[in-house]
């Protein structure tokens, strides 16, 4: 599905060299991966380079087989990756529906757009015609932006945090959003998380540390080893309460 | 009417036909047609000047007038005044518009004074659109004025969008409200080319309780120019929220100075305004949505100008 071969990623910061990422090399056939690791260790980057909005210093990116490390966002999106922004992005004037229609790439009708708005929790009714503005909370706006990627349908879909931003009463559900898309998705979901009850449901775990893979394996095997680490903190953390 | 009156009627004024209703149209300065009903009555001015009265009975409720304009030719100049007298707790929507079809190399010019009068708890919807075109050279202007008297109670929500094909306009807006009195103001442009857009408003809060909206909305592409001047001035105790939000693109340059006075202690106002262009972030989602940057773009900006 998705492999990434030797990423290395650096910025310059006040005229020096600073690696985020130093020789990622990772591979994930499974349905559900997540990817853990310290703040700052290199994770939301790591996400934003499968999606291509950042280009890798060196290194190559294959789906399925094929070299994409060259091809832009757009083309990306087109060979079927989905992502879901940390920080959902806001716009005045487009609409639930709008937005919906985009990711699903035809004009939705109103039943089908609350089918997707209804897999994240929300009442469509109340949502389709509202502006994807300040107006939401961001919660709500979280959910939508899971939507999105639903609609979408790609074989592989990142979630960068989704349950940073999120209060705990809103995060029950989302674990379930996730738990439901594990159950139906025929393709990959790869999801960058702190939580343990998100990690818990994961085939397979990546530990990211430094901007370096630190361990990777089945759940089974890395999770009894990261709980009560760094990488993986208590349950309100990230959440706003 | 031949099929390019037709077209522009139908971009002014989403009209494939008659229009139910009282309605008046004006085609190259003659009369395309007009109908009075029982209770609005459209009747040539009686000062010499060029244009129409408009008489809303008191108390009439859900009906509608469409006076619109459309302008074949160029070389051609027009200053058109029209009155509106609403009676007394009328419910009413007016829909206006200026369509210009300008195949020459000469100018043409539209200028609309539309002066309003709402008589005590009168509500009026004034749906307003501009549209230009033209295969030859010829500047489309139009200068829009209107002037807004609102007495005791009234309410008139004024939306105005100019999307295309405008070379120049100078819109003017002059409103003064009594006791409880609400003015809301929409208004949307899109400017590109070297086209000019200045919109002009001055509203006089003059009596307790009254309120004023007024929000424009814009997209300034290429090398166009806009210019948004917005003046409430708080004369008793009212509320005021005047809000410019442009998008800027390319060449383009944008001025909003938005400019409040309280002359009264409880009189509450406020202005907003700001101007930049299509957050990068915008861009990056849409495009994670499969779309190109330039398909991001319109997407941006339609929805901005919906």
């Amino acid at each position: 599905m998705l492999e990434l071969k030797n990423i290395c990623y650096s910025v310059t910061e006040g005229g020096r060299e600073k690696q985020i990422l130093r020789d990622v090399s990772l591979k994930i056939d499974e349905r559900f991966a997540a990817i853990t690791g310290p703040n700052g260790s290199g994770k939301s980057t790591l996400a934003k380079i499968i999606a291509g909005i950042l280009r890798p210093t060196s290194g190559s990116i294959l789906l399925d087989g094929e070299d994409v490390t060259a091809c832009s966002v757009t083309e990306r999106a087109n060979k079927g990756i989905s992502f879901a922004f940390q920080q959902p992005v806001r716009f005045k004037g487009i609409t639930v529906k709008d937005l919906i229609s985009l990711a699903a790439g035809k004009k939705i009708t109103v039943t089908e757009a609350c089918s997707y708005l209804s897999e994240v929790g929300l009442c469509a009714r109340d949502y389709i015609d509202r502006e994807v503005s300040a107006s939401l909370s961001g919660g709500e706006l979280k959910r939508i932006e899971i939507a999105t990627v639903l609609a979408r349908g790609t074989r592989l879909s990142v979630f960068d945090e989704p349950e940073a931003g999120i209060d705990l009463w809103s995060f029950n559900s989302l674990i379930s959003v996730f738990e439901k898309m594990y159950k139906r998705t025929k393709g990959s979901i790869v999801i960058i998380s702190h939580q343990e009850r998100i990690l818990s449901i994961a085939d397979k775990i990546v530990v990211v540390a430094n901007g370096r893979v630190e361990k990777e394996g089945a759940r089974e095997q890395i999770l009894p080893s990261i709980l009560g680490t760094n990488a993986c903190r208590a349950l309100t953390d990230k959440m706003e309460v | 009417m031949d099929e390019l009156e037709k077209m522009l009627l139908m971009q002014v004024a989403d009209l494939h036909k008659v229009p139910d209703g009282a309605y008046n149209i004006r085609s190259n300065g003659g009369s395309g047609g007009r109908r009075s009903t029982e209770n609005i009555v459209i009747s040539n001015r009686t000062d010499g000047k060029s244009g129409i009265d408009i008489t809303v009975k008191a108390g009439t409720k859900n009906e509608s007038v469409h006076i619109p304009v459309v302008i074949t030719k160029g070389d051609y100049k027009e200053t058109v005044y029209n009155d509106f007298y609403i009676g007394a707790g009328a419910d009413v929507l007016i829909i206006a518009g200026c369509g210009i079809h300008n195949c020459g190399v000469e100018q043409a010019e539209h200028s609309g004074v539309h002066t309003f009068h709402l008589g005590k708890d009168a509500k009026v919807r004034y749906v307003e659109k501009h549209y230009g075109e033209g295969d030859g050279n010829g500047e489309n202007v139009m200068n829009p004025s209107t002037v807004v008297y609102l007495e005791e109670g009234a309410r008139l929500e004024m939306e105005t969008t100019q999307i295309k094909g405008i070379d120049s306009t100078v819109r003017t807006t002059r409103a003064k409200l009594k006791k409880g009195a609400n003015l809301v103001v929409r208004e949307k442009i899109y400017t590109h080319g070297k086209q000019f857009a200045k919109t002009d408003f001055c509203v006089d809060l003059d009596g307790e309780g009254a309120g004023a909206d007024v929000v424009s909305r814009s997209v300034a592409a290429e090398q166009s120019s806009q210019e948004f001047v917005s003046r409430i001035n708080g004369n008793a105790k009212c509320s005021g929220h005047t809000e410019c939000d442009a998008i800027i693109m390319d060449g383009a340059r944008v001025t909003a100075v938005p400019e409040l006075t309280a002359n009264c202690v409880d009189a509450e106002l406020i202005h907003e305004a700001a101007i930049g262009k299509i957050a990068g972030e915008q861009l990056i989602k849409l495009m994670t949505l499969g779309l190109t940057e330039q398909q991001a773009e319109e997407q941006i900006i339609k929805g901005f100008l919906s």
